[in-house]
């Protein structure tokens, strides 16, 4: 199977380049094990990050054949020949398919996602029925792959002024926790035309994430919450 | 060595999965200055793919107390477990799960608004009774939701990160004191000095050993070899534990919840198989029990398709449960086999998954080393805690949900004991230049350039050779075998090259490193495992089917420079009486 494969190494490379490598596929292959075999028996030089090897790290979103998702759950056979892999779209490139994730992380940890409760703590569980825990259920899971985000056009022209789907989706997260104490000041935090109303539900974002999870849907809940809230 | 960059903490931790951010969170919020370094950034770390979930005796669903987990534990880890590890880890589970609650963990909740859990194997009430359902759980994608969690709470406190950073070797003065360590920043190669008054290891297990395995590429076992190239011998690395169900040929993990919500295994007569080799716990008997139960059918005939796997039947507990519980799994069988257990059983087949063994600590996390007459002497500075660490809570065979409460519980303990050392320390002492220098050596090592053998081979080599001399039936030939071609492979390590010499994110580098650590625990299992002549926990020899307590009823030791020494098992719980060794059924 033929696989056409973005390079660069600032290190030596003037310009980025594609490079071509033939690889005998098995059936039942994953792209990352078509990767890992490239670096294994042809060309050690060629840079990506990997690890749990089945869907849970988020360490291999890439661009494959122009849409984002993660090489170690896309089935080499689904893919149209030759494969085009390119680094996740829009933020800088370190080597190869390895891009800078700084910014998304900054995204991240800018809308606060952690679980805030100011009053003591009770001896046990804070308490949560079955149904108020349900409402994390498409939330909770994110894997901070940055499929979303990296493919989300808002977020290539603003990506240090509006969040982005995936710190958006974290955002609801824990606007509706049951538990979190915070949910007015999360609101606030979010106002003004770029944090979060620049997305203009495209809906990119759905489509590649890998986890089936629906941050365009978060987005919408938070801004009806923003909408009751002023009214 | 001057001009290489130096930073300086009061703690450094090595490792950011659950073992470390636990630490960290403790440590940050007493205010002590503390450096997390992690090869990947912290949420891909290992911890994140744990499904099932987490033992402690709430008594949520089922009448519990922890002594019952106590007897459990005890009785799973075939009486090679440390009693008063065991008990303080038992007694502070509750506690564990309920900071994880605050801190954010969205478990899976009952009707009344408290933590679901689950039964999971080898779990009793009343010291060997009715089975018990202690393992709390978020979904089947616990691991997920504590690792998440617990890195929120580090945003919280400032914990500072230093994320794709490779540690490279301990640093350590004359005294045996350990200082720090030396790491390098993957993005560009720059090496690092990070001076400390504490460091603990909580960089996890060595499952990379074995070609089909359950573990995470990164889970290359450098911890402990670090800690072994810094003198500190490794402990009970014979026993690795193999899960029963991975999935044949793949190696994925169905996690024990599965068996817990109420699937078994069937073999090609379509018979229940365990109930020939545990009557009453059945599939939910140890998992040593059970792997080599599969094993045992698939050798004398009894495998599914080509022979060589048996099936897990799930589909009876119909598509809500198996969605409401275990929607990870449904997405890797649909994912990787094309396979919805709601419809179809699923192929498994014992999969390497847990290192039982590793760096040897105390209750305290501080590591502990035999000097003279005492076996277990504290290393000052040093301390490890997670799946790295053998405190030892597991023994010979650890319980399913007891590792993630084992690196939170140890997390903890560990940091709490380094804030006292912090009080009692002031300054730093003076860093060893000699040390820095053997440490720079190493990472230089891989500069050498020319003709020779690659890693991917080697390694290639190394996993065969695992898999086949040292899995979950062994005996003396096997493992003779298996001790010369591991020695012959380690000797090759030296002709190893990269051709990749670049600084920018050199991910060849890093997999040279990480083949040199796996090299030192595979000599470290295979040893070890060879010297032991009987069969207890996940260490099965057909030539000594018995365990044998009066002569291996103790710990090993294995270091680079003496081979193997062996130490006394702590039979003295803290407070209560001690188990006795007993045969043991399920
Ligand atoms: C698939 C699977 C499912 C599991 N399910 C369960 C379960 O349901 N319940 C349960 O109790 N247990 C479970 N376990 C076991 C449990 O998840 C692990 O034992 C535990 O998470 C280990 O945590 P840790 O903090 O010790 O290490 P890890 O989470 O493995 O973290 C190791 C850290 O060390 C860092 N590191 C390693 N080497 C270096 C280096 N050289 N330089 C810098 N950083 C380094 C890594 O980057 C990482 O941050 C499961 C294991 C697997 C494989
Ligand atoms: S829906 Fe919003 S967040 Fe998602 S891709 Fe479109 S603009 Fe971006
Ligand atoms: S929302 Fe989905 S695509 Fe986006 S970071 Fe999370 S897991 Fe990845
Ligand atoms: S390697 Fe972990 S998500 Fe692909």
């Amino acid at each position: 199977m033929k696989f056409k494969i973005y390079r660069f190494n600032p290190d030596v490379d003037a310009k980025p380049y594609t490079q071509e490598y033939d690889v005998d596929v098995q059936p039942g292959m994953m792209l990352l094990a078509a990767l890992l075999k490239i670096k294994d028996e042809q060309d050690e030089t060629l840079s990506f990050r990997r690890s749990c090897g089945e869907g849970v790290c988020g360490s291999d979103g890439m661009n494959i054949n122009g849409t984002n998702g993660l090489a170690c759950v896309t089935p080499v056979a689904e893919l149209k020949q030759p494969v085009e892999i390119n680094p996740l779209p829009g933020i800088p490139v370190i080597r190869d398919l390895i891009v800078d994730m700084e910014q998304f992380y900054q995204n991240y940890r800018d809308v606060k996602p952690y679980l805030i409760v100011n009053d003591p703590m009770p001896e046990v569980e804070l308490p949560q029925t079955p149904e108020q825990r349900e409402r994390l259920d498409g939330l909770y899971e994110c894997i901070l792959c940055a499929c979303c985000s990296t493919q989300c056009p808002s977020f290539w022209w603003n990506p240090d002024k509006f969040m982005g789907p995936a710190a958006l989706l974290q955002a609801s997260r824990f606007i509706e926790d049951s538990r979190d104490q915070a949910t007015a000041e999360r609101l606030a935090d979010l106002e003004g035309p770029f944090k979060l109303f620049r997305c203009h539900t495209i809906m990119n974002c759905v489509e590649v994430c890998p986890k089936g999870l629906n941050p365009t849907k978060a987005i919408g809940n938070i801004k009806k919450r923003m909408v009751a809230r002023t009214l | 060595m001057a001009d290489i960059k130096r930073r300086q903490f009061d703690s450094l931790i090595i490792g950011a999965g659950g073992g470390g951010l636990r630490a960290a969170l403790q440590l940050a919020q007493a205010d002590a200055s503390v450096a997390v370094v992690s090869k990947v950034f912290p949420t891909r770390s290992h911890t994140v793919a744990a499904q099932g979930g987490m033992n402690a005796a709430l008594a949520n669903v089922l009448p519990d107390n922890w002594h019952w987990h106590m007897f459990d534990t005890v009785k799973g880890s075939d009486y090679l477990g440390d009693q008063d590890a065991i008990e303080y880890m038992c007694r502070a589970a509750p506690k564990a799960v309920y900071e994880l609650e605050h801190f954010g963990v969205p478990f899976s909740r009952l009707d009344n608004g408290s933590i679901y859990q689950r039964p999971f194997g080898g779990q009793s009430q009343n010291f060997g009774g009715e089975q018990a359902a202690r393992t709390c759980a978020a979904a089947d994608r616990t691991g997920h939701a504590i690792l998440h969690s617990l890195y929120q709470q580090n945003i919280r406190a400032k914990t500072h990160f230093f994320d794709e950073y490779f540690a490279v070797d301990l640093l350590k003065d004359e005294e045996g004191q350990v200082l720090g360590a030396l790491a390098f920043n993957i993005h560009d190669g720059e090496p690092v000095i990070i001076e400390a008054k504490t460091t603990l290891m909580a960089t996890g297990g060595a499952g990379q050993l074995y070609r089909t395995t359950t573990n995470a590429l990164i889970n290359t076992g450098d911890g402990m070899a670090m800690a072994l190239r810094a003198g500190v011998p490794l402990q009970d690395m014979e026993f690795f534990q193999f899960h029963p169900t991975g999935i044949a040929g793949h190696g994925m993990l169905i996690t024990e919840g599965a068996r817990g919500e109420g699937g078994y295994l069937v073999n090609a007569d379509g018979e229940r198989l365990m109930e020939r080799y545990a009557p009453k716990a059945k599939d939910l008997a140890s998992r040593d029990v059970v792997s080599r139960a599969i094993a045992t059918e698939v050798r004398e005939g009894r495998g599914c398709g080509d022979g060589n796997h048996v099936m897990l039947k799930l589909d009876h507990l119909g598509e809500d449960v198996i969605q409401k519980r275990l929607p990870g799994i449904r997405q890797t069988c649909i994912t990787f086999l094309g396979i919805d257990p709601a419809e179809a059983p699923i192929p498994v087949f014992p999969t390497a998954h847990y290192t039982m063994g590793g760096i040897p600590t105390n209750r305290y996390g501080q590591v502990v080393v035999p000097v003279k007459d005492t076996p277990e002497e504290p290393v000052t500075g040093l301390y490890a805690a997670g799946e790295c660490a053998c405190v030892s809570v597991h023994g010979a065979n650890r319980l399913g949900g007891n590792s993630l409460l084992d690196i939170l519980v140890f997390g903890r303990a560990a940091a709490n004991h380094i804030i006292e050392h912090l009080g009692e320390h002031r300054y730093h002492k003076p860093m060893d230049e000699n040390s820095i220098e053997q440490a720079m050596q190493r990472l230089n090592r891989w500069q050498q350039t020319g003709e020779g053998e690659s890693v991917s081979a080697l390694r290639t080599e190394l996993k065969a050779v695992m898999e086949e001399h040292c899995s979950v039936f062994r005996n003396e030939q096997v493992m003779r075998h298996g001790v010369e071609k591991i020695e012959a492979l380690a000797k090759r390590l030296d002709d190893v090259r990269i051709g990749d010499q670049s600084n920018i994110f050199n991910t060849a580098r890093v997999e040279a490193l990480e083949l040199e650590n796996l090299m030192n625990c595979g000599l470290a299992t295979m040893h070890s495992a060879y010297a032991r002549e009987e069969s207890r926990g996940a260490h099965s020899r057909i030539d000594f089917p018995e365990r044998d307590d009066k002569q291996w009823m103790r710990h090993s030791l294995y270091s680079l420079e003496n081979g193997l020494d062996y130490k006394p098992v702590r039979t003295k719980p803290i407070s209560v009486d001690s188990f006795p060794p007993k045969p043991r059924v399920y």
